[in-house]
């Protein structure tokens, strides 16, 4: 049991490295110096307190989305629509937080709540679709995130700003937004949107693992006619499971909407933090613990990415590139795990 | 000696385990040699390590007198050892040719010359006697045939000796009749045959010799005309068995279910249940014969909720529960042990402990507002397990790596520890062996002892005949007659479940 958990730790590390020593093959290739492209990417994302507060803002959406697939994908649901939910739930949180007076105890949780309603709003129509007429979830997600993105840029311009590219920034009774935070990380726009994020992880741990309504969900995931047999309601699993994907979807919303910008602006396309959200899952293994880890790598290398063309030359492009190689390199840890397995064979 | 295959004293270890130990198996040339044991006795296993995709820790393969060592299945589709699955590997919407081409394609600059492979198997074909037409599509033929084509896959790769696991599982009684014929005319050409089954009545009808195993260990050769079928089972089980189940007469009671008139259609919107009428007593065990596909499967969705009614009444204990959803017929006192196990009886990826609760998770102890209290669920669980004999490593287990009788122990043990008034039991032995089945039966009897109706439907006239109290005959979807088991036979039976009237059967038995 000892070596099967080294083993565990291993197959991460290895391929995280094999990722790395990947990426610096192509800086190579090109004339680049990739000691100082990953210093610049280290330093970009945790080299002084201003990258670090960056990073942690940056990985508190990509939690959210995570989660969101991943609670989605464990009742067998394929919920590429968290982009959509994303855009509502944002939408949502800047329009309370720009037109509803409260002080700020019932102001930030009101948004912040109706920012995960409007995102479980768009969870529930492909979840409504599929279980009663079995239309199939991805199909519906992915006309979603259009209708969403679209509805969102014509309200935007139209209803909370008269012609104008972004909304009026909300009030300060509905940010997420910390001074103390701000002046510890030198002026980040780090907000406090990730504890919010770490206790929406341990409230879908505490779902899928310890309620009956994650026995039930699981159950449907796995075995749809045994599940009916047992006496569960598939399709209320379903469409519960796909409310509840589009609520963590939605907060993501909020945290961009409430913290990072504090308003909405017109969006020419997907930001793809929903997108992103589908390889967090996938790589978290669809686990609440997996999903915050994954959330962690992303979010470190997207924010520390943005440093190496200033810092070591390397253009946006190939860094770009560089980024995918590692998550590659992570995601396929199971060619590791085989190669590793393979080796251990030949050795006997 | 002219052994093709020999495996010497092998031991094959999993952690944990000793799945193989001290089996030897030596097979001559041209001869039927069947190789014996209970489910999870360790012959996939071995047959595994014959086929290279295990190791032995211990021990020798020789296959023509020379040892070797075959480290992955293409080695020994090399030395002519070839496998007929018990689940079939084949591509449906292929043609049989296209199948059994399929990773040895033979072509010629890069195309696929079709018509000179169907050539070579329809030859193939013809000589064994196989009757397969190269060229029909995979999902227009019969179980039985597809079996051919995977029996004719190993020929074509040149297969000497062919292994057969569980051959005749999947068979109706006149394809099992065939396939026997096959197998003769493969080893009247030279060809040498294992044949895996639990089922004894095939050995003693096929095989020349037998080897026992029993829990991972070989006990014995014997020559098959010199034993007897109550030797090779207390040989397999390691006790003696009775095939005769033993029961004293039923004292039927009050009636349970009451069945009016039903009519249900299945998933296609065929009506497949017409006006059935049935009633079960408590206290008694009703058999339903039937040739599959008569409406039974419909009339258990119907009665468990699975299927919604069209007409008629289903009434538990006077109490209509027609069109209940499975949740209240359950609840209502109603315990089914489906007839497929693994699309219904179990979420295979959940551990044994889980699966205990599938019905009850919702319940007190189980759970308290809506919070699953683990501890109790595992308690409750090694007590099922303990009580009907599950055997598993441990609760935490998951249900798919149960073997097919231990996985059928678990369901009937939540079910019937729920104490429901109507127990179902669909299929109850389906693909067991003799103790799994000896084990079962006595759990049905014993219920019905207790004083619970027990409504058994089965494909297996045996099994009609042995537990029943009363056998109800379904014919397209109507119950046609109704029998006594003491005053009734086989022959009468079969041709009541073929369709002619009850004056007729009687006639003709």
């Amino acid at each position: 049991m000892n070596t099967n958990r080294l083993f565990n730790i291993l197959v991460p590390l290895i391929s995280a490295l094999i990722g790395l020593i990947a990426g610096a093959l192509i800086m190579l290739g090109f004339g680049y110096n990739p000691i100082k492209g990953y210093a610049a990417l280290w330093n970009g994302a945790f080299g002084d307190i201003y990258y670090f507060g960056e990073t942690v803002r940056q990985v508190t959406p990509y939690i959210f989305t995570g989660l969101a697939v991943a609670f989605a994908f464990r009742s067998g649901l394929l919920n590429i629509g968290a982009e959509g939910q994303v855009i509502v739930g944002w939408l949502a949180a800047v329009w309370i937080g720009t037109t509803v007076e409260a002080p700020m105890i019932i102001h930030l949780p009101l948004a912040i709540i109706v920012a995960g309603l409007a995102g479980a709003i768009w969870g529930f129509i492909p979840g409504l679709l599929k279980a009663t007429r079995g239309v199939h979830e991805v199909i519906v997600t992915i006309m979603l995130n259009y209708t969403a993105l679209y509805s969102a840029n014509a309200i935007v311009r139209n209803v909370l700003s008269d012609n104008e590219d972004k909304t009026p920034d909300v009030a300060g009774t509905a940010s997420l937004a910390s001074e103390w935070f701000q002046n510890m990380t030198y002026f980040s726009r780090m907000h406090y949107g990730i504890f919010i994020a770490l206790f929406a992880a341990v409230i879908m741990w505490f779902i899928i693992e310890r309620t009956t309504l994650g026995y039930e969900l699981k159950s449907v995931g796995y075995n749809e006619h045994a599940s009916k047999y047992a006496g569960m309601s598939v399709k209320r699993n379903i469409i519960l499971s796909m409310v509840i994907a589009g609520a963590f979807a939605g907060l993501a919303g909020a945290m961009e909407g409430l913290g990072t910008f504090g308003y909405m602006s017109v969006q020419s396309g997907f930001n793809n933090l929903g997108f992103d959200g589908i390889a967090v899952a996938l790589l978290g293994a669809n686990t609440a613990i997996g999903v915050v880890l994954a959330a962690i790598l992303f979010g470190s290398l997207k924010v520390g990415g943005l440093n190496m063309p200033t810092e070591a030359g390397v253009p946006t492009e190939l860094v770009d590139i560089i980024i995918a190689l590692i998550i590659f390199f992570v995601a396929s840890g199971y060619i590791i795990r085989w190669a590793i397995l393979r080796f251990k064979k030949e050795e006997k | 000696m002219d052994y093709v295959v020999e495996m010497l004293d092998i031991r094959k270890e999993f952690p944990g385990v000793v799945a193989n130990d001290n089996i030897t198996l030596q097979l001559k040339k041209g001869e039927i040699h069947a190789l014996l044991g209970e489910n999870g006795a360790g012959k996939s296993t071995l047959m595994n390590v014959l086929f290279g995709l295990y190791q032995p820790e211990k021990g020798e393969i020789r296959v023509n007198g020379k040892p070797v060592k075959i480290t992955d299945p293409n080695i020994a589709n090399e030395l002519g050892i070839g496998m007929v699955h018990q689940h079939f590997m084949l591509v449906e919407p292929f043609t049989v040719t296209q199948n059994i081409i399929l990773g040895s394609e033979p072509t010629r600059y890069g195309k696929i010359n079709i018509r000179k492979a169907e050539r070579e198997v329809q030859e193939l074909s013809d000589r064994y006697g196989l009757r397969v037409d190269a060229t029909a599509k995979i999902s227009d033929i019969s179980v039985g045939m597809q079996q051919r084509v995977e029996i004719l896959k190993t020929l074509y790769r040149g297969a000497e000796v062919l292994i057969f696991d569980e051959p005749t599982a999947v068979l109706t009684p006149q394809e099992i009749v065939e396939l026997m014929d096959i197998m003769r005319s493969l080893t009247a050409e030279g060809k040498s045959i294992i044949l895996i089954t639990h089922k004894l009545k095939e050995i003693m009808q096929i095989a020349e010799r037998c080897t026992v195993i029993r829990k991972g260990e070989g006990i014995d050769t014997l020559d098959v005309a010199e034993t007897s079928v109550t030797e090779l089972a207390s040989l397999m089980v390691g006790r003696n068995v009775s095939f005769k189940v033993e029961k004293e007469p039923a004292v039927p009671k009050e009636t349970v279910l009451k069945i009016e008139n039903l009519n249900v259609k299945d998933k296609r919107k065929v009506e497949m249940v017409k006006g059935m009428n049935l009633e079960v007593r408590a206290g008694e065990i009703l058999g339903v014969a039937g040739v599959d596909g008569n409406g039974q499967s419909e009339l258990i969705e119907a009665i468990t909720g699975l299927q919604k009614s069209d007409a008629g009444k289903i009434l538990l204990n006077d109490k209509d529960i027609t069109n209940f959803s499975p949740r209240k017929v359950t609840e209502s006192g109603v315990g089914h042990i489906p007839q497929d196990r693994h699309k219904y009886g179990l979420v295979l990826d959940y551990s044994v402990g889980e699966n205990m609760v599938l019905q009850t998770y919702y319940k007190k102890p189980y759970s308290k507002y809506k919070t699953l209290n683990y501890n109790e669920i595992y308690k409750k669980a090694a007590e099922l397990i303990e009580e009907y004999d599950v055997r598993t490593p441990s609760v935490y287990t998951s249900a798919s790596s149960l073997s097919g009788g231990n996985q059928q122990k678990a369901i009937i043990g939540r079910e019937v520890d729920r104490s429901p008034d109507l127990l179902i039991a669909a299929q109850p032995t389906r693909g067991l062996d003799v103790g799994a089945i000896e084990f079962i039966h006595n759990k049905l009897i014993e219920e019905r002892d207790k004083g619970r109706a027990v409504l058994l439907i089965s494909f297996e006239l045996d099994e009609v005949l042995d537990l029943s109290d009363r056998i109800a005959v379904m014919f397209d979807g109507q119950n046609v007659a109704e029998v006594k088991p003491e005053e009734t036979d086989e022959n009468e039976l079969g041709l009541l479940m073929a369709g002619s009237t009850k004056e007729k059967a009687g006639d003709q038995g």
